[in-house]
């Protein structure tokens, strides 16, 4: 219910497919067999064609593990001493995946920078052999294909299939394209859209990659013949294939491109230094505006390709090597990578399967919550029943999805829209979106066999995090039940026990209460914002208190009691009702028991005017002079010990990594990864820091602690550190992470 | 195929329409005895239920489109056919209680082609009609039709056909520049239509073009049909040599004067015309020259292997047998059981059924509808396939493949041509008039259609 938009990096982490197997496991065991048959590639000579198929057989994906590597270049040895052989096909034997990418425990288990450069070297020197080699290589992709292998083979033959997608991945997890991308990628679709690629990393389809150059022919997923589709489709993709490297070695197939108006304008301009360095300026700025100069990946990148255009091909490999291993040992990698498996881990269910598959789900109001619900969970060809007390609202909940028309038929032929609860007795799981008058409601739902929480976060297709919450009387099956749903939705999913707040609204109270009181000493809205973002927070603290909605503040109002049980509990009560409640008559403000008349305003982005002034269709943000009176009201004297624009940073993230400490200590968390997984999914918690557990292993506990101890003194037990804290600060040798 | 074809018929309406199904019920006992004897080949007629027999079928020549048809409409292509079998049947012409035609794209001017048509030829005015459209089996649609409201009792005599015309085709305005046209009707002052007009863009103007596509997944069908020669190992070799197998039987066919169904068509302001001008047999050398027509580079659907854009119409008189002996007809053939099956429109466009209530040894004529090379080809392969059957089809084993010996014997719609509306009738017409050159009992008519939409039918000879 927070209306945290998460932005950037955060929201691509989305469909990276790196595997999180080792080669270790299989590394150690690997003695003698490995060396009589190989096990991850192997080949296959048809006429004078060899099909070298890809498959790693200890995982779903292909990764270029150090077994992966060592058969490849056998295997490229071989096919190049046979003189048989005139050309050669390089193809997964895995249905959705050609290469996933480099393997990144290899890169992790590495205990130096020199390590890590030489790992970028001998890939380097593995593609270049691949790129310059006498016997012309096609890659026949379908299914992903992250990192540079297809890029250095002569020409690229790609499925259409959905699950096709191209691209270099590897700035999401804090690193660089280091096996010669940066230099390969700026020649091969240029300066621009090499930027693009690897300053994102985002996926392109195989269209796109088409139009970009990237790729050289496709081909259409085939449907059922006599065989699977799935199978028949790689195997009509490697007859493809073969054909296309028989008549590039024949010279039938020409491997150079004419090149368009448009392609020859571009070189022409690119060949003048000062557009180039233009180019690179612009980037830069893009990038140190939108990162805030917090992720050193992007700068290393633009910088490998800026050396090796200005500087030649050499230096561009070492820089680009170097950098590789600089970046490799960075915090900011670490954290990335992280989140990579914390997300990779919170997108199992660990509570098994369910007894029974949720065929219908009903969804009880159709406001932007359970409109976003239905949205995510009707095209999964879950059947959806969509109910709500109005016809206006139905309307608007049915009209969310935006897509083409057969498709968009298709797949609202899952969705029932309705203003009663007929069928609802067919339902296999009910979530409510809406609270509802719970006589009727239990009315019809005579047979509720069990209650469990779901916490989705708006907008529900945007945002990856369900929070779902347990009680002691939650059993598993119900657990497990509700995590499938969550999973076919494609969230990423903590489960988390049953407190006021449950774990994400809970740690965002004490640092949006935080935020407040920065705002009450005097700071403005924008300053706020900027301290915020400029510590790696997606949106600044004063949006996000425009941005938490109405709905979100009432469920708070309502959970009996204090967010938790200690004073800074009582603190951030008030300052909520302050801030929030503004509609009510009386509240209570703070503990010398004032009593204070607020106008009936509500502050608040939904009502246009908050922090700042909200106008549709306008991204432009005035400040609301309409607030200066109440912060003038409840004006705060700084004080100038612990006012300094770090001190405020600190003051936000301590009270935040506190309190998800709290949520640990009682229980509430089942472990520091889905703790992380949830602040930065769900609430924008710096992705750079990987999480607040992240964050205290790296900063050190002893040193937030000194931090918290200073604040404390100032504002007390707000910033008391939690007894988990303290314990960790004690003994240095406690971390959250191995 | 049977079971279906029972339990979709099983929804009695009435008493009499129950008794009708238990009577079907039992017969398919009786069927299955009579299989188990094949060699007797008893007739597939029933007890209780009637005999609807095919009278005559003709067809005018099927020509490329944009030659010698290129200047007349649908209706007329469709007006000729009807005075052809008029001409051959010496049919009065109010002896027919009613008219269908089946027809795909359709010119706004005359949507109910088969009224404009019926007029045309002379008809009674007091026959109704009505067009229908199912794609690539729209005629075959109007026949069944046909054989429904003669089985319900309705009607006695019926002339179904169908009728297509792609030398012309309605080309439209763009959405926005049609909005706007409408919107100028309704303009009242001057100044309203001159609003009206300067809000023409370049882009309003242009048009919009009927693409032989899918609806659904805007895959054009020959870009199907090569993804589903391809799904099924079809080589473009097996594909020419289907295509040119296709075109020399047609022309040996014509040559020799089995395409008697044709009909001689006085083109206004031409001349006759009275033989199909596609048929075309090539060398297998010819037609490797040429590229993928649809996927590209690597496709294996061409030109020479696809039925070309074709006008041409057909038409039909079916009679309950009664009807026809009573006016003095010699029937051709039994319309017997007929089925339409439907699929996913995506990867199973062009995977027509290819099944009857017999033994694939029971028949003595395939008639198969070859909209490409590569999906007939598909087909067959499907039907000799374990897997293919097991996965998708529910049943044990396989179809079988028909023998080839016996299929398509006079060519098909890749010699022929496939005017999309015309071509059922003509597989039906074929049948009947190769079962009584080849002294053959059973045959089978199947066709494929947009949509994911398939049809087969079985026909019997009519005794001698």
């Amino acid at each position: 219910m927070a209306g945290v938009r998460a932005l950037g990096v955060l929201s691509r982490l989305t469909s990276r497919k790196y595997a999180l197997f080792t080669g270790n496991s299989f590394r150690s065991f690997s003695v003698a067999p490995a060396m009589l048959a190989r096990t991850h590639v192997n080949y296959e000579v048809k006429g004078d064609v060899a099909v070298i198929r890809i498959n790693d057989p200890t995982s779903k994906v292909n990764t270029l593990s150090i077994q992966m590597q060592k058969e490849m270049t056998e295997v490229m040895s071989e096919v190049w001493a046979d003189n048989a052989i005139q050309s050669a096909v390089l193809i997964s034997s895995k249905p959705g995946c050609f290469i996933a990418g480099a393997d990144i425990n290899m890169i992790q288990s590495c205990n130096s920078e020199e390590e890590v450069t030489k790992l970028s070297q001998e890939g380097q020197k593995m593609f270049e052999q691949v790129e310059k080699s006498p016997k012309p290589i096609v890659a026949a992709i379908n299914g992903s294909c992250l990192g540079e292998f297809a890029i250095a083979c002569q020409y690229r033959i790609a499925t259409k299939s959905k699950k096709t997608v191209l691209g270099t991945p590897e700035v999401m997890l804090g690193l660089l394209p280091g096996a010669g991308g940066t230099q390969r990628l700026p020649k091969m679709v240029g300066l621009p859209s090499a930027f693009d690629m690897m300053l994102t990393g985002r996926n392109i389809r195989a269209d796109k990659a088409k139009k970009m150059g990237l790729v050289d022919q496709l081909i259409d997923p085939l449907g059922p013949g006599l065989k699977s589709p799935e199978e028949r489709t790689i195997e009509y993709l490697e007859e493809i294939a073969v054909e296309c490297a028989r008549g590039i070695a024949n010279k039938k197939i020409s491997l150079h491109k004419p090149k368009g108006t448009m392609q020859k304008i571009q070189d022409y301009v690119m060949s003048f230094e000062f557009v180039r360095n233009q180019i690179y300026k612009t980037v830069h700025g893009k990038v140190m505006k939108q990162s805030k100069g917090l992720y050193p990946a992007p700068l290393k990148i633009i910088e490998c390709v800026k050396t090796g255009v200005e500087q030649g091909p050499i230096a561009g490999y070492l820089a680009e090597a170097q950098n590789f291993g600089k970046l490799a040992r960075t915090s900011e990698s670490a954290a990335l990578i992280g989140l990579y498996h914390g997300q990779v881990a919170c997108k199992k269910n660990r509570f098994g399967a369910p007894q029974k598959d949720v065929k219908t789900l009903a969804i009880l109001g159709a406001g932007l919550m359970g409109a976003g619900i239905a949205q995510v969970t009707v095209d999964k060809g879950v059947h959806t029943i969509l109910k709500d007390t109005t016809e206006a609202g139905l309307a608007r909940g049915q009209q969310q999805r935006s897509i083409t028309s057969f498709e968009r038929d298709s797949i609202l032929s899952n969705l029932t829209g309705q203003l009663d609860y007929s069928g609802f007795e067919k339902a296999d799981m009910v979530i409510e979106a809406v609270f509802e008058d719970i006589k009727i409601k239990h009315a019809v739902l005579k047979e509720v066999e069990a209650v469990i929480g779901m916490h989705y976060f708006s907008p529900v297709d945007k945002m990856q995090l369900l929070e779902i919450i347990t009680t002691d009387q939650t059993s598993k099956d119900t657990t497990a039940s509700a995590v499938a749903v969550g999973l076919k939705q494609g969230k990423v999913i903590i489960v988390v026990g049953d407190g006021p707040g449950f774990y994400t609204t809970r740690c965002l109270a004490p640092i949006l209460a935080e935020a407040i009181r920065v705002l009450q000493e005097g700071s403005d809205p924008k300053k706020l914002d900027g301290l915020t973002t400029s510590f790696g927070f997606p949106v600044g603290a004063a949006t996000l208190i425009d941005e938490v909605e109405s709905m979100w503040r009432l469920t708070w109002l309502k959970t009996s009691g204090k967010p938790s049980d200690r004073d800074s509990g009582e603190e951030m009560w008030r300052c909520c009702r302050l801030w929030w409640t503004s509609d009510s008559k009386v509240e209570l403000l703070n503990s010398a028991n004032i009593r204070v008349y607020i106008q009936p305003t509500k502050i608040s982005r939904k009502s246009g005017k908050g922090c700042y002034i909200y106008q549709p269709g306008s991204k432009r943000k005035d400040l609301n002079s309409g607030i200066d009176d109440i912060l003038e009201k409840y004006k705060l004297t700084p004080n100038p010990s612990v006012s300094s624009d770090s001190d405020v940073q600190y003051r936000l993230i301590s009270r935040f990594v506190n309190e998800a400490l709290l949520c640990l200590q009682e229980g509430i968390l089942n472990s520091p990864l889905e703790g992380d997984v949830g602040a930065v999914f769900g609430l924008g918690f710096p992705p750079c820091l990987g999480g607040p557990f992240r964050f205290v292993d790296s900063f050190g506990a002893d040193n937030l602690v000194a931090k918290m101890k200073q604040f404390e003194a100032v504002y007390g037990s707000p910033f008391t550190p939690c007894q988990l804290l303290l314990d960790h600060a004690k003994d240095p040798s406690k971390k959250f992470y191995k | 195929m049977a079971m279906l074809l029972n339990s979709v018929r099983s929804s009695p309406v009435s008493p009499a329409r129950a008794l009708q199904y238990a009577a079907r019920s039992l017969s398919t006992t009786t069927q299955l005895h009579a299989q188990a004897q094949a060699k007797s080949k008893k007739s597939l007629g029933r007890p209780g239920v009637k005999n609807i027999v095919l009278v005559e079928g003709v067809r005018t020549p099927f020509l490329l489109s944009g030659t010698a048809y290129a200047d007349l409409m649908p209706h007329d292509l469709a007006r000729a056919a009807l005075q052809g079998l008029l001409h051959k049947t010496s049919l009065p012409k109010d002896a027919v209680d009613y008219i269908i035609y089946g027809t795909v794209i359709q010119e706004v001017k005359t949507s109910n082609v088969a009224r404009e048509a019926a007029l045309g030829a002379g008809f009674s005015d007091k026959i109704p009609a009505h067009t229908v459209t199912m794609a690539c089996i729209s005629s075959n649609q109007a026949m069944t039709s046909a054989v429904g409201l003669i089985a319900a009792g309705q009607c006695d005599a019926v002339v179904a056909g169908g009728v297509e015309f792609m030398s012309d085709v309605p080309i439209r305005h763009s959405r926005k520049m049609r909005k706007t046209m409408l919107s100028l009707n309704k303009a009242k002052t001057l100044g309203q239509r001159l609003s009206l007009i300067g809000s023409i863009r370049m882009a309003h103007l242009a048009p919009e073009l009927p693409a032989v596509a899918e609806f659904s997944t805007a895959e054009t069908m020959g870009h199907s049909a090569d993804r589903l020669a391809a799904a099924f190992g079809v080589s473009r070799l097996e594909q020419d040599e289907f295509a040119l197998r296709s075109h020399t039987l047609a022309k040996k066919a014509q040559d020799e004067g089995l395409l008697e169904d044709v009909v001689s068509f006085k083109v206004p302001g031409r001349d006759i015309v009275s033989k199909d001008n596609g048929i075309r047999p090539s060398s297998m050398e010819q037609m490797s020259k040429l590229k993928p027509a649809f996927v590209k580079p690597h496709g294996t659907v061409t030109a020479a292997n696809s039925s070309f854009l074709t006008d041409g119409a057909s038409a039909v008189l079916i009679m309950s047998e009664e009807k026809a002996l009573a006016m003095g007809y010699k029937p051709k053939a039994y319309l017997r059981d007929f089925v339409y099956v439907s699929q996913d429109p995506k990867d199973q466009l062009l995977l027509g059924p290819g099944e009857g209530r017999l033994n694939m040894n029971d028949i003595d004529v395939f008639e198969f509808h070859e909209a490409f090379a590569g999906q007939i080809m598909a087909n067959l392969k499907a039907m000799d396939s374990d897997w293919f059957a097991q996965t998708y089809m529910g049943r044990k084993a396989k179809v079988g493949t028909p023998p080839m010996d016996k299929f398509n014997l006079w060519g098909g719609s890749l010699s022929l041509g496939h005017p999309f509306g015309a071509t059922g009738c003509r597989l039906v017409t074929t049948v009947a008039h190769r079962l009584k050159k080849e002294g053959g009992q059973f045959g089978l008519v199947a066709a494929c259609a947009a949509g994911g939409q398939g049809h087969g039918m079985l026909v019997e000879a009519y005794p001698q």
